[in-house]
């Protein structure tokens, strides 16, 4: 998997139209091995943007019955910033188990795991995995992969907004200075403690600014960082 | 208890909300005197706090706040990357594994063992939330406490000097804390489960088997 969705963040870089990205979001389904991936992002002037591998006609149904108003995975993850599998949320109700019952009619897994996401300038984005898998293997899919999930989540959110501005050139150069040294130590062959001694500062506070960077950059980890940062011109050996 | 409630969600808690925000006039203006606002009802309430963040609170038996903290997520606005970057070497912190932790508030006379139940319910957000850090704010008083709670923060930068000084810190949320902070914090594993459970969910089937059909 780690492999699988270091690749796919490489590949999708390169997006550059919303409706380019819009069909690479549904490549994640393979690449996460699940029936249904959802991404649903807000701005702050109320714009939507979706992508989803459900049926249209699930798509219409769910908004002509206004579904969002029973739906606990919305009503759970609104206003929120935890992610949350959906066991946890409460189906208890009438109105949601019958809302369930036609989901998962309609190819909704009955399973899920989402990623509430809250950017700048009161931004909000979710990230859905669906999937069919019984709880016991469900969780140990949850467990094994969970933090890719929210990588992935927080990628795809990240190349939307880039994608929405117009230009990654404005983020890119946020890069700040220290951050530029961490990288660039490393695009030398330092390991870390050597790196962290070169800068005076402990691995603890290296390894955080490099994972600053990392997340800015939208990198898959800290070699792609590395080697985007070289790419940019932002990092210069 | 331990009460994890996002800002949307105090006005259900009036007396805990309130006890909260009068608790912080007192440890941020009063005794630490930071240059922080005092609203007409007594409140020590920001910005960050209309950012609809997420609180852990000790609640006593009486209802009223024993001490809290406040989390947000550095994919948005936070108070350290927008006024503390000159103790962070100029960088702001950001990461989707990465969480702010500010305010950490103890109401008066407060009980020794509620700063162990709040660095407790940090570690619980951060574990349960796959958070590798928390990065937050701390003044001088703090560094002992930490350090006798064993999880003390690697310090980023400080300004001021002695009973003045303010930090930033960054914690690393490592499982194997956990058993030191539950004993600290005198409550069983089980105990602090149920009330992370409470506000987050348990891991429940989400609907009769039958439909899956």
């Amino acid at each position: 998997m780690q492999g699988r969705l270091d690749t796919y963040i490489e590949t999708v870089q390169s997006a550059n139209s919303l409706d380019e990205l819009q069909g690479r979001i549904k490549d994640l389904r393979n690449v996460f091995d699940v029936e249904h991936v959802v991404y649903h992002s807000i701005n702050s002037l109320g714009q939507q943007y979706a992508s989803h591998t459900y049926t249209p006609e699930w798509e219409t149904y769910y908004f002509a019955e206004n579904f969002e108003r029973i739906d606990p995975v919305v009503q759970g993850c609104l206003r929120r910033f935890h992610p949350v599998d959906w066991r946890r949320l409460d189906w208890s109700g009438k109105a949601a188990r019958d809302f369930l019952g036609e989901a998962v009619d309609a190819g909704v897994g009955h399973q899920g795991f989402s990623v509430p996401i809250r950017g700048p300038s009161g931004q909000f984005a979710l990230f859905t995995i669906s999937d069919r898998r019984s709880d016991a293997v469900w969780e140990k899919y949850t467990e094994a992969h969970v933090r890719d999930v929210i990588l992935a989540a927080h990628f795809i959110n990240q190349k939307a907004l880039e994608i929405e501005r117009g230009s990654d050139e404005a983020d890119v150069a946020k890069l700040s200075p220290r951050e530029v040294d961490a990288l660039t130590m490393l695009a030398m062959g330092y390991n870390r403690a050597q790196a962290s001694e070169s800068l005076s500062i402990s691995e603890h506070t290296l390894r955080v600014y490099i994972e600053s960077a990392r997340s800015k950059l939208g990198a898959a980890n800290t070699t792609h960082a590395i080697a985007k940062a070289l790419t940019l011109g932002l990092v210069i050996v | 208890m331990l009460r994890y409630i996002y800002g949307d969600e105090l006005h259900s808690f009036p007396k805990l909300r309130d006890t909260m925000f009068r608790d912080r006039a007192w440890q941020f203006k009063e005794r630490l005197n930071w240059e922080v606002k005092i609203d007409a009802h007594g409140f020590e309430r920001d910005s960050y706090d209309d950012m609809n963040p997420l609180y852990a609170i000790w609640e006593k038996a009486d209802g009223r706040h024993g001490g809290s903290m406040r989390f947000l997520p550095t994919t948005a606005e936070t108070m350290v990357n927008d006024h503390f970057l000159d103790l962070t070497d100029g960088v702001p912190i950001q990461s989707p594994f990465i969480w702010e932790c500010t305010r950490f508030c103890l109401s008066e006379n407060a009980e020794a063992r509620v700063s162990a139940m709040l660095m407790l319910a940090a570690l619980e957000v951060g574990l349960n939330f796959h958070l590798t850090d928390l990065v937050g704010v701390f003044d001088a008083r703090m560094v002992r406490i930490y350090r006798r709670l064993g999880w003390e923060p690697t310090v980023l930068g400080t300004q001021g000097e002695g009973r003045d000084a303010i930090s930033v810190g960054l914690w690393d949320c490592a499982a194997d804390l956990r058993g030191n902070l539950l004993s600290r914090a005198g409550v069983s594993a089980e105990v602090a489960q149920h009330w992370f459970d409470r506000t987050f969910g348990r891991a429940a089937s989400p609907a009769p088997l039958a439909l899956v059909g």
